[in-house]
Formats: structure tokens, sequence, C-alpha cells
């Protein structure tokens, strides 16, 4: 018998429940609790798929989620997901999984070729062979490497992902990483003592080496009874922390498999930010791999995988196997195998004479002693292994089906790196272990560098007990008094990094990084080893180089004649683990992306078959139709050039600023002076940034000697109020003033149109509308359609006009009144773009023009500054450049050929020298009363070349359309109308 | 991320605050001429280790706060109101 097979009773696979699968199309059959891994596995299958450079074949590496090989494509009703870890997917019934980088097949690959190219793909090989010509690259190199390259293929299995993940937000004193011995113990202690604890494991039980070693199997099934007896602790299996980022906050992905997805109506994941007191890493230790000619083959496994596949699933990953190791840990694969009834097993130990060698050799096991292997026989799989000493004497072969190797065991440090600790090296386990600020929290067991589980427990409960008493719980709650294994005298490892011999020794499985790579790179200069991670690719994709990332750093070590402890190991960032994009996203998808803010009349406006546009957060009417074009959009600016339209204003912002330095504060605030508004009268304003150029403008109404009501644009509203908050609160804290933001509390209208005096007058019967009683600019309070509201003769649209503010519960009720006034006038309501189309042709500028690049000046607005008083942007708009003549300026330009339109976005040229832009369209519309299009731009010295022709060229519609140049206000530039 | 310890409202999330920026520039005397204007709106120190800030709690109080916090490490070693005039530790961060 050869090959991997199920020959035992397995601790989470249950014999009595056989799931059917499919693998690259072959059915097979696994066990309920099987992961793909164990399931492929159990049938006898080592290859799983082929590697990203070189194409070679691939087996399954490890038994968790450091996988770097058995990345499988899972296909789905809906389509296909890729670089799903067969080591961690959990089997169910019926899925169907690819294997990912093959063509066209698993056993003959034709890119295969690539591997006995290999020595002209070196490490940086695409830096130094596609370089020129540019446009090679787009055209003709990416293509192709897209092609060779890649791992798996996207084709999205949950299409419409709406409620596949949520997001949920946790507290907790203590968050301990990691449900080994250590993990188990601390959390038990804390909880025990009253804390609250969160104890997030990625694996879908809780254990880590206890899971692995039968004489711990009480002791795990004791302690995790009491756990889930303590209300204020809370396991998470299937939760991988992902990130540490500081102040206590963690990111943590629950992966809901199987069962509990479905009694969570088909949620796949539940990202966790994660807010603690304090954090234990007992984060377990990986195991690393040894760089050795064909340590790549399918049936080379790291030790410890194997002893999982045992203990968890029952497999046996070979009836033959060889052991490479360095350490005596390593050996509780052997004892087990064994134990298991495998006889046919060969162990290659780099030391002499170590302890669990003497064990073995009690047990009839045949040990090598101080020898390494030099080679894997075989092409697709392990036939056999060539030994040698380590002086390289005495060369034999034996035969063996797989090849378990053990380099020594590294803490998981990443955690502890994302948040700064430093790494210290220890020569005792050949590792680094971090030294974390006790600040944040505690390393425990492997973690930390302590190997053994016994030892693991005593080291979780100090951790706990500093924890506790950092927490004010002095005295720390008994432990469970369980029986505990002692753990076996061990001989110290002795590091191995790599064999030199002839072939391809592998660092990096994912990435197809070879020792020599990383030799290459440092030749070329790449030293550090962050040069030489981006150089290489050495521990980057999905496995983060996990089990040879410090083999890597040892070989460059060994390159550059340093002590390894001075190369390091390249920082970690977070995720610690590849995360779907849709588990970030959680709910906030589609119409959920952001929040919506509606109008009080939206359905109103609705209901009126208004389409809708979304200004920052706000759905506003854009037009009363659902046509597309302009024929609507005119017929309501026509309606109010002509009669009266009425228009929702309510998303503007306004700001209430009240107290006795009021206008004081609204003087150093404004570019403008406020301060000399008359009651009951309102001012157009605009405020400058500090660098001088223009924020925002709107109009500012005295409602009361200290009472000023500011509003601002829709889409600035934020801004500005926290501009005021800022400059208050930092600069004038001296003054006395109250700023509250009123925009939620008011409806506002405006009502436009030669007829608005009319349609006002008939809904405010308290107020005498007439020019002298109440002029352009005027502000007062009224009863408007029975409600406490307030008018504003002010106008947007260049036509007389009001806006009348209502509490936002009586919107509809005006809103509905001033209709049935209006309705005599054939009042029309008017949209955003009819808003726009009416300002454009009266000169008003928005957003468009006010872009963060204009000062005041350029805007026409240079008239209003303060001379003699300070007020924010004061001195930095008096800079000479800001004067400079051929600043780009506002200016108004209509199409010479009526017929032609204009276009957003259009670059003015000279005719002559079209390749320089002089400026560009900002605005543009068909004017409601000049025949044909109107537009707004911003040109290099402005007014300066009024009556000028010139070309709005716009080459993506391949139009060049010549316009003149002439004064923004284009519709009635006397402001005769707005006084009538 | 970073938990900032309102004096108002208790510790709160980063993400209900705005970065206002370096607290501590002032802004020039009216009359203070351009080059210090300008060395108050583009010049910044940038330092590595302890700075003093603003953070205004849009999504909470509203309140303008002082906090110095340093720059590595990001730890938070004083949190106060904008008229208070905190002194930067000497020491580096933890």
């Amino acid at each position: 018998m050869q090959g991997a097979a199920r020959i035992a009773h397995g601790l989470l696979t249950d014999a009595a429940r056989p799931l059917g699968f499919r693998f690259d199309g072959r059915p097979m059959q696994g066990l309920a609790g099987d992961t793909l891994a164990s399931a492929l596995l159990a049938n006898g299958r080592q290859l799983i798929g082929r590697s990203f450079k070189y194409h070679r074949p691939r087996g399954i590496v490890t038994a968790g989620p450091e996988e770097p090989c058995a990345l499988v494509d899972l296909i789905g009703a809906g389509g296909r997901e890729p670089n799903h870890l067969a080591t961690t997917l959990m089997l169910y019934q019926g899925l169907v999984a690819e294997s990912q980088n093959r063509w066209p097949s698993l056993g003959f690959d034709v890119m295969a070729l690539n591997d006995l190219v290999a020595r002209f793909l070196p490490a940086g090989f695409y830096y130094k062979t596609f370089m020129a010509p540019g446009w090679a690259w787009e055209r003709l190199y990416e293509p192709l490497i897209r092609r060779a390259a890649g791992l798996g293929r996207l084709d999205a299995l949950v299409g419409e992902h709406a409620a596949a993940a949520e997001t949920v937000h946790d507290h907790t004193d203590v968050l301990v990483v990691g449900a080994g011995v250590a993990g188990l113990t601390a959390a038990h202690r804390l909880g025990a003592s009253g804390l609250t604890v969160m104890l997030a494991e990625q694996d879908a039980v809780l254990g880590g080496g206890a899971l692995l070693d039968a004489r711990w199997a009480d002791w795990r099934q004791s302690t995790c009874a009491a756990l889930s007896a303590l209300p204020q602790v809370r396991c998470l299996p299937r939760t991988t922390v992902l990130g540490a980022y500081g102040h206590g906050v963690f990111g943590a992905l629950e992966n809901l498999a199987g069962a509990d997805a479905a009694s969570h109506g088909g949620l796949r994941e539940r990202l966790r930010i994660i807010r603690a007191r304090r954090v234990i890493f007992a984060t377990g230790a990986l195991e690393r791999l040894i760089a050795f000619p064909g340590n790549d083959l399918p049936g080379v496994m790291l030790a410890g995988a194997a002893l999982a596949y045992l203990r968890r699933y029952g497999v046996a990953v070979g009836r033959q196997p060889a052991f490479f190791l360095n350490t005596d840990q390593a050996y509780e694969t052997v004892f087990a195998l064994a134990g298991a009834g495998i006889e046919r097993l060969g162990v290659i130990d780099v030391r002499r004479g170590s302890l669990a060698a003497e064990r073995a050799r009690a047990l009839g096991i045949e040990v090598h002693d101080g020898a390494v292997v030099e080679a894997v026989i075989g092409r697709a799989g392990v036939g056999g292994v060539r030994v040698a000493n380590r002086d390289g004497g005495q060369r034999r072969e034996f035969e063996a089906d797989c090849l378990l190797i053990s380099g020594g065991y590294c803490p998981a440090t990443a955690l502890a790196s994302q948040l700064g600790a430093a790494l210290r090296w220890q020569d005792a386990i050949a590792a680094f272990t971090p030294d974390l600020s006790p600040a944040v929290g505690r390393m425990a067991g492997a973690a930390r560098g302590v190997f053994g589980l016994a030892a693991a427990a005593r080291n979780g409960e100090a951790a706990a007990r500093v924890i506790a008493a950092e927490l004010g719980h002095a005295s720390l709650a008994a432990g469970l008094g369980l029986a505990v294994a002692p753990d076996p005298a061990a001989t110290p490892i002795d590091a191995l990094w790599e064999v030199r011999a002839r072939g391809k020794a592998f660092v990096d499985l994912q990435n197809d990084v070879t020792a020599a790579d990383v030799r290459l790179a440092q030749r070329e200069g790449y030293e550090h080893v962050e040069h030489m991670k981006r150089y290489t690719t050495h521990g980057m994709a999905t496995d983060q180089g996990r089990i040879g990332g410090l083999v890597g750093s040892a070989v460059l070590a060994q390159a550059r004649g340093l002590p390894l402890s001075e190369v390091g190991q390249p920082k970690p960032r977070p995720y610690s683990q590849p995360v779907p994009l849709a588990a970030l996203a959680g709910s906030e998808v589609r119409q959920h992306l952001k929040p919506k803010r509606r109008l009080p009349l939206h359905d109103w406006h609705e209901a009126a078959g208004a389409s809708f546009v979304t200004t920052g957060l706000w759905l506003r009417p854009l037009v009363y139709s659902r046509q597309t074009g302009w024929e609507a959009v005119l017929r309501e600016a026509r309606a109010v050039r002509r009669s009266v339209g009425i228009s929702d204003m309510s998303t503007l912002g306004k700001i209430d600023v009240q107290g006795p330095d009021a206008a004081k504060f609204l003087d150093f605030i404004y570019a403008n002076t406020l301060s000399t508004l008359a009651v009951g009268r309102s001012r157009y304003g605009i405020m400058l940034r500090e660098d001088g150029m223009v924020l925002d403008d709107g109009t500012t109404s005295r409602l009361a000697q200290q009472h000023f009501l500011v509003t601002t644009t829709t889409a600035n509203a934020a801004v500005v109020l926290e501009h005021m908050e800022f400059h208050l609160q930092a600069m004038c804290p001296q003054f006395d003033v109250l700023l509250s933001d009123v925009a939620d509390q008011w409806a506002q209208f405006a009502i436009a149109g030669p007829r608005s005096r009319e349609v006002v007058a008939a809904v405010v019967a308290d107020l005498d509308l007439s020019s002298q009683a109440f002029p352009f600019m005027a502000a007062s309070a009224a009863t408007i359609a029975g409600v406490a509201g307030r008018v504003f003769r002010i106008s947007f649209s260049g036509e007389l006009a009001y806006e009348l503010a209502v509490p936002a519960r009586h919107g509809l009720s005006v809103w509905l009144a001033v209709l049935a006034a209006g309705q005599p006038f054939g009042i029309e309501p008017y949209g955003l773009d009819a808003l726009n189309t009416l300002r454009i042709e009266k000169g008003h500028v928005t957003a468009a023009e006010i872009n963060g690049n204009t000062c005041a000046a350029d805007l026409g607005f240079q008239r209003m500054l303060k001379q003699q008083v300070d007020f924010i942007g004061r001195t930095l708009s008096q800079r000479a450049g800001l004067g400079a003549p051929d600043r780009m300026q506002l200016v108004g330009v209509r199409p010479v050929n009526r017929a032609r339109r204009l276009r957003n976005g259009s670059h003015l040229v000279a005719p002559t020298a079209r390749t320089t832009s002089l400026g560009y369209v900002t605005s543009s519309t068909p004017s409601t009363e000049l025949p044909g299009w109107v537009g707004l731009a911003l040109l290099a010295g402005g007014q300066q070349h009024s009556g000028q022709r010139l070309l709005a060229s716009s080459p993506i519609h391949k139009e060049a359309t010549e316009v003149e140049i002439v004064s923004p206000h284009m519709i009635d530039p006397e402001n005769v109308r707005v006084r009538a | 991320m970073l938990r900032i310890r309102c004096p108002w409202c208790g510790e709160r999330d980063e993400t209900e605050f705005r970065y206002r920026g370096d607290a501590s520039q002032s802004r020039p005397a009216a009359d203070a001429g351009l080059a210090a204007f300008s060395a108050y709106v583009y010049e910044r120190k940038n330092p590595r280790g302890w700075h003093l800030e603003w953070w205004l709690h849009v999504g909470g109080c509203r309140a303008l706060l002082k906090l110095v916090r340093h720059t590595v490490t990001h730890e938070i070693r004083w949190v106060g109101t904008a008229q208070d005039q905190p002194s930067l530790p000497q020491e580096p961060g933890r």
C-alpha cells in the first residue's frame, strides 16, 4: 500500500456522515468534519495545483491557514471564487472545487515549460525584461503576464452579496487571541475572576495543540466546558484576528460556515471590530520549512500538519513516511504515526544523539543522525529521498511515499509586530519573539517562545495574573485543578535553514522563490530584507510566506555575512489573512453604501414625477419628468422667467448664529462686512480659507440684533459649520457666540418669477410685500399659510423672488398652499437642472466655479473684501500672485453659431494654438431667453478677452466650437428684475 | 485606530473626530504680514515624537479638543479643551 488514506477515527470527523464532493470533475467522498484538504488526502490525492511561476506540481503542505499551495477555485450555483484554502475550507455535501493555475489540465500543464527555462526567469525578471518601449506594457507585456500568471479566476459566487456579511462592534476587558492551552487557561482565569473576555480562535474547534495530544483530551474538554459556563467569556471559533490597530482596537473575521450560515439567513461572514483594554496573544507558533532541492513536490509536508491530519481526521498522509527534522517536538508526528500502525518510518535528524531520537530507536524506528536530505526522488510526487551526512559524505537513498519536514517553530508574531513590538532573537528556539508593550497586553505560550503544553498552561496563567492585576483584580481565580501531563525533556533545536545541493530549493512555495533568488537579490543590491522581499516577491500573497519567511531571511543573512538577528524579518501589516472585500463592506453595499437624506417633501416630489439626483447625501429633484433631455428643464425654467415657479431649497445649509458677539464673529469669518447689516435685511457674503481662496458663498440674514441666520451651499454645509466651529473655539474663545446647525429644522422654498409677489402675498397675511416696505434683500418673520415662518426676498434665479422658510413638519401644507395660490399664474415646480439653467445665464457661481482654486478676484468679488478689519484669508488673499493679470477668471461664453451646443469641461483654446489651454467651460445650458447655449468659464485673463473669439474644444467628443467671450451676467445685467 | 478620551463624552473612536491640524501653531496678528501668514498656513514641523493637535468632535459634542499624541507610537498622553496649554512630554513615546 502506498499514499495517503484514512486509517483511523478522527477527533473531528464523523464516520457515520459521508459527504460527496467533486474535485476537478472527479466524484469523491469525505466525512462530515473534514476540510477539503483532509478529504482529498483521504482519497489518496496529493497533487492539488500548479505553482505560480514555474507551474510545478504542488500538493498540500500544511493543515491550516498558513497553506501556501493548496488553493482551489470553489464553484457554486452563481459562479466561482478563487483562492479558497483547501486546508481551511470545511467540506459540505455537493462541494465542487477545481485546481488552479493549470492549462489545459492538472496532469499536463503547458506552462510547466517555465520550469525548464527557469534560468531565464530569475528574481526581478519582469523589472529587467519588460522595459521599453512604453507602449508595449499596456498592449503586449501586461496581457501576456496576466495570462501566464495569476492564481484562479474570479467570477462572483455571491453575485448580489446583499446579506452575506455584517459588521459587529464589540467591547471587552480582555481579548485573548488563540484558544490553545495558553489561551484557554488565560481566558478561563480572567473570566472566572470577573473580567469580560473574548476568546478568538481561527480554528473551528478550541484546543490548539491540545487537540493533537491524547493526554490533553480531558483537560481540553473540562476547560472548554468551564469556559462555556462563564457568561462573561465569549468563545469565538472560526474567528481570525486580521489586524491590530492600536489603542486596543482589533479587526476580526468570523466565518459562519455551513449550518451557522443557514441559521443567520445565509450570512457568510461577520466582521468584528473589537475594542479591548488588554490583549493576550496566545497565537502559537508556526512550523517552518527547510530549503532543499525538491522541497516543493506533492507529498512533502510539514511534520506538524501530518500530525493534525492523523489526529483530527484519522488520515495518514503516507504509508512509508520519511522525516527530515531538527527538533524533538517534531518527533510527536513520528510517535503518533507509529502508534497508529504505520510501520515503515525513517527519520533524518539534523542533530546527533537527541533525546527524541533515542526514544524513537527504542520503538524500533530507523533514525539517521547528523544527516540532511539532499534531494527528493520523484517528478510529480515523492518516491524517495537522497540523504547525506551534514558534511556531505555517505550519500544513500531511501524509498518513501511522503516526506514530513520540520525546520523548527516560529512564534506567530505578526499581530504584535503590527502594534510596533520589536522582535528579539532567541537562540534557544532559533526564532524571533516580540517585545510587546505591557500597556497593550502580553504574549503567552508558544507565541512567546514557550514550547510544550504544560509550560503553555503555566504561562497562560501567569499572563492572566498580571493582566487581572493591571485591570484591578488583585486576586486571580483558582484554576480547575486538572491533571496536566508533564512536558518531556527535550534536546534543543539545531537551526538548519538550507541544504545547498543541485536543484531548486524553495523558501516561498506560493511565489516560487528559491534560496538562489534570495542570493541573486542580495548580489544585485537588494540587501535589506524589505528590498529583497519586493524584488523576489518572497513573503507576499495569500500566505504571506509564513512557513518560509524566516528561512528566506536566514539565506539573506548568510549571503550578507550577518547574524539573522540583524537582518530581521519584513514588517507585517494588516490583514494577517486574505479577507473577502464583501466582508469588509458588510451591509454597506448598493443603496446602503451611504446614508440618504430625504427632503421633507420627498414623497410629494416623487409623486409629482421627479427624477432625483444625489448631491452629497441629499436626494434632490432634478427635473419633474422621467424624460431625459432639455425640454422639461427649459419648460420649468421659462415658467420662472415668464410667470412663477417654486423650488425646494431645503438642502441649503442653515446655521443659526446668536450671541452678543455674533456680528463681530461673522465679520471675522466672512470676507465682507456683516456687522453693518440692519435687522430685517439679508446680505450676500463670501468666506475665504486662510490661504485666500473662496471657501463658500451664501446669504446671511439678521433676524435680531444678536441673531443671524447663515445659509451655505448644499455641498459645503458640513464643511462651513466645521470651519466656523473650529475658528470660534480655537481663535475667538473670548466671543460669546453660539452656533447651531438648523438645516434639518427648516423647510425652505424659493418662489421665483415676475408673478411671485402675487403668489406669496396670497399666503402671507401679515407682511406688506411692496418694494418700498419689503425691498430686495429684506428678511422678516411672517405667518405663512397659518404657520409661523420667515420670508426672505432673495434671488438665485435673477428674477423677483422670495424664499419662504417654515418648520420642516409644516413643509408640505405650506408648499401645497403656495401651489394653490400660484395656480392662476401657471406656477411650475422646478428642479435642480432648471435652477442651474437660471443661475448660469444670470452669472451666479456655485461649486463648479468655487472650486478651491479660485480667489475672490477671479470670481469678480474683489470689491466685497474688507480693507481695514481682519478676517480669515485676508492677508494671503493679498498675495501678488492672486492679482496676476493672467489668472483664470470668470467669463461668460456663447457659441458664435447659435445652433451649436457647449460642453462642460471643454478647453478654451486660441484657433491658432489649439494645444495650449487658456481655460475651460465650468457650466453650460441652453438659455431660456437668449438664442442657443450659454456658459460660464474660467479663462486666463478673464474679462480682458471680452468680445474675443476662441474655440471650446472637447477632444473626447471630437468637437471644437467657436465661442465668443462675454460678461458672465447674460440675463438682466442691470439687476432690474430682482428689484421689481 | 485611535481611541480619544473626550473630556465631555468619554472614550470614542477616532472616526467621530475630524483632525484639524497642528495646535502649536497660533494665528498671527492681523498685521503680521504675508510671511507670517504663509508660515502659519503652509509650514509644518512634522515631528517624529510628541505633537500637539486639534481634533474637533464632529460626531459628538462638537467641542474642539487639544491633544498630545506621539506620531510614532500613536500614544495619546493628554486630552484637554481648546484653551488648555499643555507642555509636551520630554521623554520619547512608549
